[in-house]
């Protein structure tokens, strides 16, 4: 050890500390044998962070490289911050999903909050001005205080940071289950605007150029965030992580945003990327790698917001707010100017060299001396065992025929819509800002949101772009491949219920410990899931992240993959709300109900099951359908659209008579099938639609071969759902559903069955 | 021209110039708060929303001394119109442009909705193309935005006609139910004694496009506009 090392009163590396720091002794060898000596304390803190599962996907690499990731439209697949698809018109959308959980689930505000700023700065950073965001939170049941706690918290991290940096929260989901109770999930999403050809990416190139940091100061928050809290299973310690949890800043990061972007509009910089995990390293090192480069940087240049800083501590500190950007030479000044002007500070810290090496120095010594390529060419690359859970199969059996019949339809609906997984979603959503920067076209509570595509310089355009995340959990664990195919289908389905045409998908996948062969095949399978449903759909996978160790003391949560969907919709002004928009249209049903009630909230909620197969998940029907939707939307004949998901058709129409202004719904479902599949099933690909012309929709069905069926009318104050008696009208589509006099299974006033929906998560939460 | 000031942290400055320049057809520029002068062409000050120095030490505390705040005081005071909109009635009220302040909303919560307005002054630069009693449809998007003042101040400015927006129910009652925020009165929007500078919480400028929150917004920044024109003819 350097007389400097013990002076910073460094502890000794050698194997145990090594361990220590998460590093298998296959991984130690590896470190002594890239540097061909042991590693000082700094450069152990380097390999142990970038070899983490957070940032390495050493477990999940080799089973992502088979996702579909390229297609015609696509600018940027995954391995940058943020993958990029071509819009028209020399426009671009950047978007991705990250998860937030482990910080989340230890301080909700902060957690939530610097999940949002990092999924900003993700987009951002690629050059796009970041337009709208969308939230896939999950928690424990609203019963238990804790979860009550979080979900304010949550919340209000997410209002707190989206709110101020001006940055319009337009959707997400919401769900509640056991499963998280020990570990909550939190996805943020964010989408942004770019002129194609101003694109940025993450190159250390050219060398000589000098490598500036701007933003934050670093402190001393957040060390180790990625390679101890995320990278490992939460226990009954876990509080003692509180320390790892960085905290966020929104001023700074409308700040950093206004200031990136002015500068980018500039020729002043070459490459430019985020501090995220593991802060100053991790960006050093994937900027020199992308380059095939090297980095020289002097860490008493680094601005600091707190004294007495090791070079350990800055090199792993994860302060919030932060970017590292190679400029051109000579254009220091400017990018000094720009970020002073917004208050911010720029150092040029160094410089890109052409040896291959990251070399850190330290109060005039050499901390770090470590060739940049092998840490990532030699990072692990684990093909972990993975095994069929035992109980899978017992999971999946449900005899339905053993399932006792809905003797009360009505009060099925009322104690569905009351449930916090259907409830309405509004007292979180009225929380954040849905309409900055002006292109909000369809706000949250819908399928998907829709926003107005604007220029840079404010001009607004013709195109709008939808977006939505879906994730069924408990289809999921019932069958990870099918459930994730699932997933796909029903984001890409909202997404083309407004008339979009589903471009490309983002996925953040959330699992348990993958040292565990029965999580590792969850895995394996949602991949495959995922692989077939994104190709069949022709929408490919364009960024993404996992999130591995979601569990507590061995229990693991659902499969949770989940998927955000971004489609195009040009010209944006004809589009189709999710509701209910004008009395006497007639409603038509999209899409097939079979008898399929495995892994459905009714049998969840009135029976106590979680059991059964998911609901069959037909890709080419799917395709069908959404250009059924695509040409019936812009044809002004489809004038509103509702996907059919949680809680069935029932609950669909109910949400269909939800909007703005209430308008019922006179319904007869014909078939032979049991009234609460017909009700309650969740069979996928189905979209319930109203229009004034349903003879020529049906028409346009058949000849899409998209099975359809005229259900029922819209208008009046009540919701109306009977058995259609007589003759099937199953095969052949008839426009008038005959005013037979079957059974009345549901008749309420929407107005009634509002206020439960509205009051399921309010009323909860008023338990202190 | 209109000038939008811009401060850091603000949110809505470009989407004031949007609805300015775009939907309205009127010069707008965004004018940096460290400017010390107002453009000479200025016909007009907006400022915008959003979240001006984080609203760190309370809002607008702190934007309120920047070194612009002093061209427009001397601006209101020759009798421009000035209009603050969310944040930036918060300014106005620092900077003692206009009475009354903006505290934590009753509920605790930031809120995102649509309101409706009621017009109770007709005869103002912002409000000429409204009637009196008119009601609007203008979202709110706030978490301080519960407006209070002192009870002798508020009886005075409200006897002066000053209280020129309340919340109201869709039929245009203004009762408790349709109070959002915990604002005194249902107020929404102020103006100044001479009437020629205002504040209100709701969003104008997010209401400007039928498709995008429909077009209520411009009663009021249309208003404005027509006053400039006005101004610029006489």
């Amino acid at each position: 050890m350097s007389d400097a090392a013990r002076q910073r009163q460094e502890p000794v590396v050698d194997r145990a500390l090594a361990l220590e720091h998460g590093l298998t002794d296959e991984e130690w060898a590896k470190v002594q044998e890239i540097l061909g000596r042991t590693p000082s304390y700094s450069e152990l803190g380097i390999f142990a962070v970038m070899w983490s599962e957070h940032c390495s996907y050493k477990s999940s690499k080799k089973h992502l490289r088979t996702l579909p990731t390229s297609a015609e439209h696509v600018l940027q697949g995954p391995g940058e911050n943020a993958g990029v698809v071509a819009i028209g018109d020399g426009l671009a959308a950047v978007f991705k999903i990250e998860s937030h959980n482990h910080p989340s689930f230890i301080a909700p505000v902060q957690g939530a909050a610097t999940g949002v700023g990092g999924i900003l700065r993700d987009i951002f950073t690629m050059g796009a001005r970041p337009v709208a965001s969308l939230d896939s939170i999950r928690f424990g049941p609203l019963d238990d205080p804790r979860h009550r706690y979080l979900l304010r918290g949550v919340v209000d991290g997410i209002g707190g940071y989206g709110n101020s940096v001006g940055v319009a929260t337009v959707g997400g989901e919401t769900s509640f289950h056991e499963c998280y109770r020990g570990n909550i999930l939190v996805n943020a999403f964010n989408l942004g605007v770019v002129e194609a050809d101003r694109l940025f990416l993450g190159a250390a190139a050219g060398v000589g150029n000098p490598v500036i940091y701007v933003g934050s100061k670093t402190g001393r928050d957040g060390i180790h965030g990625a390679s101890l809290l995320a990278s490992a299973e939460f226990d009954d310690e876990s509080e003692a992580k509180l320390p790892t949890v960085q905290v966020g800043d929104p001023f700074t990061e409308k700040c950093l945003i206004e200031a990136c972007i002015e500068l980018m509009r500039t020729d002043a910089i070459v490459g430019i990327q985020d501090m995220g995990a593991a802060g100053l390293t991790c960006s050093s090192f994937e900027m020199a790698d992308r380059a095939g480069t090297g980095i020289e940087m002097d860490l008493d240049r680094v601005p600091q917001r707190a004294t007495g800083m090791t070079p350990y501590e800055m090199l792993l500190s994860e302060s919030q707010e932060r970017m590292l950007l190679v400029a051109r030479v000579g254009q220091e000044e400017r990018v000094r100017e720009i970020f002073a002007r917004w208050e911010l500070d720029a150092e040029v810290v160094g410089r890109v060299t052409g040896d291959g090496r990251m070399r850190i120095r330290w109060h005039g010594e050499t901390v770090v001396d470590i060739p940049v390529a092998p840490i990532s060419s030699a990072a692990p690359e684990l093909d972990r065992p993975a095994r069929e859970p035992v109980e899978l199969h017992e999971r999946q059996k449900l005899d339905l025929a053993s399932v006792a019949p809905e003797d009360d339809a009505q009060a099925a609906l009322l104690a569905l819509l009351d449930s916090p997984n259907l409830g309405s979603k509004q007292w979180i959503y009225r929380q954040y800002d849905q309409l900055v920067q002006g292109n909000t076209v369809l706000r949250p509570g819908g399928d998907a949101a829709l926003v107005r595509v604007k220029r840079e310089d404010g001009t607004p355009t013709d195109k709008g772009l939808a977006m939505a995340v879906d994730c069924n959990p408990r289809w999921c664990w019932l069958d990870p491949c099918r459930g994730t195919q699932a997933a796909v289908a029903e984001a890409a389905r909202n997404v083309a219920c407004t008339g979009a045409r589903p471009l490309a998908l983002t996925n953040c996948l959330n699992f348990g410990n993958p040292e565990r062969p029965e999580i590792m095949w969850q895995f394996r399978e949602a991949v495959r899931g995922l692989s077939e449903a994104a190709s069949a759909l022709g929408t490919p996978v364009v960024s993404g992240n996992v999130s591995f160790y979601n569990e507590t003391s061995g229990e693991a949560i659902h499969p949770t993959p989940t998927i955000g969907a971004v489609g195009l919709l040009e010209p944006w002004h004809r589009h189709a709300p999710s509701h209910f928009c004008e009395p006497a249209l007639a409603i038509v049903l999209l899409g097939e109900t079979r008898e399929e009630l495995g892994g459905s909230e009714w049998l969840a909620l009135r029976r106590g099951i979680e059991a059964g197969s998911p609901p069959v998940v037909d890709l080419d029907h799917e395709k069908r359908l959404h250009r059924l939707l695509e040409q019936g939307v812009a044809a002004g004949l489809i004038r509103s659209a509702h996907d059919v998901s949680d809680g069935g058709l029932a609950v669909a129409l109910c949400e269909c008579s939800f909007g703005a202004e209430t308008i019922g719904a006179e319904v007869e479902l014909a078939g032979s099938l049991r009234p609460e599949v017909l009700l309650f099933g969740e069979s996928t690909g189905r979209v319930v639609v109203s229009t004034s012309s349903p003879d020529v929709l049906l028409a346009a069905a058949q000849e899409s071969g998209v099975p359809a069926a005229a259900i029922g009318e819209t208008g009046g104050e009540r919701l109306c759902i009977r058995r259609r008696t007589g003759p099937s009208g199953d095969s052949a589509p008839t426009s008038e559903p005959q005013r037979g006099r079957g059974p009345i299974w549901i008749d309420l006033p929407v107005a009634d069955l509002r206020v439960v929906w509205e009051r399921a998560i309010p009323r909860r939460l008023e338990t202190p | 021209m209109f000038a939008v000031l811009q401060f850091p942290g603000s949110n809505d400055d470009r989407d004031t110039r949007f609805a300015m320049k775009s939907v309205l057809a009127a010069e707008c520029e965004l004018v940096w708060h460290r400017s010390a002068e107002l453009p000479a062409d200025t016909r007009a000050v907006l400022l915008p929303g959003g979240f001006s120095y984080g609203d760190y030490l309370r809002a607008g505390a702190m934007a309120h001394t920047s070194p612009i705040i002093a061209s427009v005081k001397r601006f209101a005071e020759r009798g421009g119109p000035v209009l603050g909109i969310c944040n930036g009635f918060q300014i106005l009220c620092e900077s003692g442009l206009l009475p009354g302040a903006l505290v934590r909303n009753h509920h605790l919560h930031f809120v995102c909705e649509q309101v409706h307005l009621r017009v109770e002054r007709a005869r103002s630069p912002f409000t000429s193309r409204a009637a009196e009693g008119q009601v609007l449809r203008i979202p709110i998007k706030h978490g301080e935005g519960a407006y209070f003042a002192a009870p002798d101040e508020l009886s005075a400015f409200e006897s002066r006609g000053q209280v020129v927006l309340r919340y109201c129910d869709p039929d245009g009652r203004v009762c408790e139910a349709a109070n959002p925020n915990g604002s005194l009165a249902n107020i929404a929007g102020v103006a100044n004694e001479a009437g020629n500078v205002m504040g209100l919480m709701p969003h104008p400028e997010h209401a400007v496009e039928l498709a995008i929150g429909g077009t209520d917004g411009l009663a009021i920044l249309g208003s404005m506009r027509d006053a400039v024109a006005a101004g610029a003819s006489a």
